[in-house]
């Protein structure tokens, strides 16, 4: 069932009719409103959503994040409780990484990558769909704790056996391994689906070398999801089966080692860390070409370098445990690997860099985001290489001056490249631009406050402030850096809320006609997504592109003369494809929500009652063999040359003008 | 580039080739999808083994003050097992056959192997159920100590992929039957074969790692 390729047919038989449907229900046709949405296999609005979910979550764990630095405000704070600071910490951490930077980066790779490489849609669109649900559904049964006893409390790490029965008695830490793990099912899913897509679905000409370099990117990011996903899933396990069933792997009384579940985290725990990073890197190297109107100096090299990065990220982890006794020779052998692995990450920096230099800069705001990332993310990957000598580490680890870092390189590094990759494609996905004074103002209280909260805790780590404690006295001699640091806080806050204003605003001039609407290429792009109207059609492309090059839909506009010299040859927004064609799509349909939704009852009933459990497993069991049924494959279509592979899908709402657009094709 | 002016428009637009004709190009890596997400599914579910072979290995000879019974590896019963794990084995060979017969349009023998093939992985699931309730009767439950859980746990999570395996088997054996599945869409079985081989080369690792080494 899970397995159907899904791309667009010609739907009529040769008699002229449409294939009857065996599906158990009718097919949702509704092509506006909310179920428009829910129902939707289409890869731009399941990005969309992606996205849209991800910010209400970076919406609750920027409250979480703002009550720390409250309770942190002053020595003795008496804001929040011990065990709620622990919540607190703990779903900030998990929220902001599994909630908010992982799905709005496969956000932007769901509505991205299907258009940078000139394909109809991903390879299988339900499936996506059903990844969507998965994430939404982890996120809410995750959330959910808070209202059933009380969030998960041993940080987003959860170290067991800190985090079994024993310590953490409370259902919170049942519903961090239960969610991650519906959470993880969702990244699964998305990485196998973007891996086939990228790997089958290139436009042609369109080789590997060739493809743009967030698709490269995303695409060693989902090689790094799909094996470092299993270990994790591996360790929530064996912790859940510790905390649900009394099993004994963390039991310590029973000769466990504690650092069975240290390992385990950390092999998934460190190659996420570059699941997060790499899509920024990918959007800033889009965006810098662009705006500084050359090339990407060394494309190969980036890529190169990003793939270096994925392979050596695998061996990395045991720096986070520097501490906890691994022998000298381990020890030895991580810091040196850690050191390695700043090179490739130093050689993207010297390209960006190159690529900047004597170029025509323009200072629009998805730039100055991407330089933002240049400079700070170099600030954090600096902190990083610190870590990497086992000394200085053993001094650091548990500090803030470890806070000030992956803030940095996360914060940073991967939100400012995700904010530029917002304002860079806002016109593809909305039809029109954000508002430039806003964004400036939006980017610059972001830069400023994000310097003000986290560049202070470089000093208060190196002081010897120590993560994680709710409160320090008086005497700590603490308290100026802390307190800047909460303005710090508050200063991104208004940031956040400028850029709020700057979406609603920016929208419903949009619908009163006064920002305009957005031509197909508005920022003299260079890739193919640019080569389409804005927004983007719901077919993508009225005609297949062919590529010959590097930044394609750029050598279509920009060619060499006779001396040598680059001229425009064309504007962008001419030759783009004129969006006016209606192929046919696959339909959506009702069984990736239906199915996506027993996860969490399995998962509920395995904190309080079984028979739970078995209602959700008799809704997935439901949902699959509806799923089956809905025709994926009608062996009645047997106008394909290609066989059963291909199916058509009917009920939609244009097959009749469709089919009498395509006759002379089909 | 192209010499007349009419050429130079047409290699500036985009757009010459119907979609249509598209998706009667081959994929571009000359696999279908579906085999592509086979082998990503299956390398992930290489990680997920190793991981959970990983933590028996360090599990199974732990003791703390509070450790009770016997371990897993006291009771192994070597040549039982042998011969269960020959029997999945051997559902490899029938696999390929079934795969082989359905490639040559062979409909009845396809319909012999899938089901043989789910037969003996039936058999290897009640050769486990036998080994475990005998394990259960000497005493050694699923949270008697680390070395059964992690014993029961990762044999567990082997045992579960068998099952799916066999479902698929035998949904492809009456998808067969009843004529959905042609000689057309052999690939559909060559790919369910990908992931049964799989199973049963993990089955190898943990025979030789979890049984056979003292």
């Amino acid at each position: 069932m899970a397995m159907t390729e899904e791309r667009p047919e010609v739907l009529e038989l040769e008699s002229g009719e449409t294939t009857p449907s065996t599906g158990a229900f009718a097919r949702p046709t509704h092509a506006s409103g909310w179920r428009a949405w829910f129902f939707t296999i289409d890869h731009k609005k399941i990005g969309i959503m992606y996205c849209a979910v991800a910010m209400f979550w970076f919406l609750c764990a920027g409250i979480e994040a703002l009550l720390i630095r409250a309770q942190l405000f002053t020595p003795n704070g008496t804001v929040l409780s011990a065990d709620q600071y622990n919540q607190l910490f703990t779903m900030h951490g998990t929220t902001m990484v599994f909630l908010v930077i992982m799905p709005l980066a496969a956000g932007f790779a769901n509505y991205m990558v299907p258009l940078q490489i000139g394909a109809r849609d991903v390879a299988f669109p339900r499936l996506n769909a059903l990844g969507l649900w998965l994430f939404i559904f982890g996120g809410i049964f995750l959330n959910l704790s808070w209202f059933l006893g009380g969030g998960p409390d041993g940080g987003w790490f959860a170290y067991a056996p800190n985090t079994g029965v024993t310590y953490s008695p409370g259902s919170g830490m049942d519903f961090y391994a239960l969610g991650l793990q519906i959470a993880g099912i969702a990244s699964l899913i998305g990485s196998i689906n973007l891996i086939v897509t990228i790997l089958n679905f290139r436009a042609p000409g369109m080789a590997m070398l060739r493809m743009p370099v967030f698709t490269w990117m995303i695409l060693v990011v989902q090689f790094l999801l799909l094996l470092s996903l299993p270990v994790i899933t591996v360790a929530l396990v064996l912790l859940s089966f510790d905390r649900t069933f009394d099993a004994n792997f963390f039991n310590v009384a029973m000769g466990a080692d504690p650092l069975l579940w240290q390992h385990l985290f950390w092999i998934f725990g460190h190659p996420e860390v570059y699941v997060l990073i790499l899509p920024s890197f990918g959007i800033v190297s889009e965006t810098l070409p662009v705006f500084s109107r050359k090339p990407l100096f060394g494309y190969s090299i980036v890529v190169l370098s990003g793939i270096a990065i994925g392979f050596m990220g695998w061996g990395v982890w045991a720096h986070h445990m520097f501490v906890s006794g691994l022998g000298p020779v381990g020890v030895a052998a991580f810091s040196a690997t850690t050191m390695f692995i700043a090179v490739p990450t130093g050689v993207k920096i010297l390209n960006w860099i190159a690529t900047m230099w004597g170029g025509n800069i323009r200072f629009t705001i998805p730039m100055m985001f991407s330089i933002s990332l240049v400079s700070m993310f170099t600030i954090g990957g600096l902190s990083g290489v610190m870590h990497a000598i086992a000394p200085a580490d053993t001094q650091q680890t548990d500090t803030y001056f470890i806070v000030a870092h992956f803030h940095y390189v996360l914060f940073g590094g991967a939100l400012m490249g995700l904010f530029a990759g917002m304002y860079y494609w806002w016109p593809k996905a909305f039809g029109y631009r954000l508002n430039e004074a806003l964004g400036k103002w939006h980017f610059w209280l972001v830069l400023l406050g994000f310097n003000t909260a986290f560049g202070p805790m470089h000093i208060l780590g190196l002081q010897g402030m120590a993560r994680r404690h709710s409160r320090y006295g008086p005497e700590d001699g603490f308290d100026f850096w802390n307190a800047v640091s909460t303005i710090g806080a508050f200063v991104i806050l208004i940031g956040m809320i400028i850029f709020a204003v700057n979406i609603i605003r920016t929208w419903l001039r949009y619908k009163a006609g006064t920002v305009p609407q957005e031509p197909a290429d508005p920022w003299d792009g260079r890739t193919l997504e640019w080569a389409i109207p804005s927004p983007a059609p719901e077919h993508n492309f009225d005609y297949v592109p062919v590529v010959t090059d590097v930044d394609d839909f750029w050598h279509k506009k920009y060619q060499a003369d006779e001396t040598g010299k680059l001229r425009k040859v064309a504007n962008g927004n001419d030759i783009a494809q004129k969006g006016d064609q209606h192929p046919h799509l696959p339909s959506p349909s009702y069984w990736p929500i239906v199915l996506a939704a027993g996860f969490p009852l399995i998962a509920l009933g395995l904190i309080y009652n079984l028979w739970l459990s078995g209602i959700g497993l008799l809704l997935m069991l439901g949902a699959i063999f509806g799923w089956s049924l809905e025709p994926p494959t009608d062996p009645e279509a047997g106008h394909d040359a290609q066989g059963d592979d291909h199916h058509p899908d009917e009920n939609d709402p244009n097959s009749d003008s469709a089919i009498v657009e395509e006759a002379p094709v089909g | 580039m192209a010499d007349t002016a009419e050429a130079q428009t047409s290699e500036l637009a985009y757009g010459r080739t119907e979609w249509d004709d598209y998706h009667h190009l081959p994929t571009n890596t000359g696999l279908t999808n579906e085999k592509v997400t086979m082998w990503a599914f299956l390398g992930s579910d290489c990680l997920l083994f190793g991981a959970l072979i990983s933590t028996y290995l360090l599990c199974r000879n732990r003791v703390g003050p509070a450790t009770k019974g016997p371990t897993a590896a006291d009771l192994f019963d070597i040549p039982f097992t042998s011969v269960s794990s020959f029997v999945l084995l051997m559902s490899s060979l029938t696999m390929v056959l079934a795969v082989t017969s359905i490639q040559r349009a062979e409909m009845e023998r396809c319909k012999l192997w899938l089901l043989t093939t789910a037969s003996l992985g039936s058999i290897f699931i009640a050769g486990q159920v036998y080994e475990f309730t005998g394990f259960y009767r000497e005493g050694l439950g699923y949270t008697t100590n680390i070395s059964s859980s992690a014993f029961y746990t990762l044999t567990g999570f082997h045992g579960v992929h068998v099952s799916l395996g066999i479902v698929m088997l035998v949904t492809m054996w009456v998808l067969v039957t009843r004529g959905i599945l042609g000689p057309e869409r052999a690939e559909t079985i060559e790919i369910i074969g990908l992931y049964w081989h799989f199973v049963d080369i993990v089955w190898i690792v943990i025979f030789a790692v979890v049984y056979l080494i003292p």
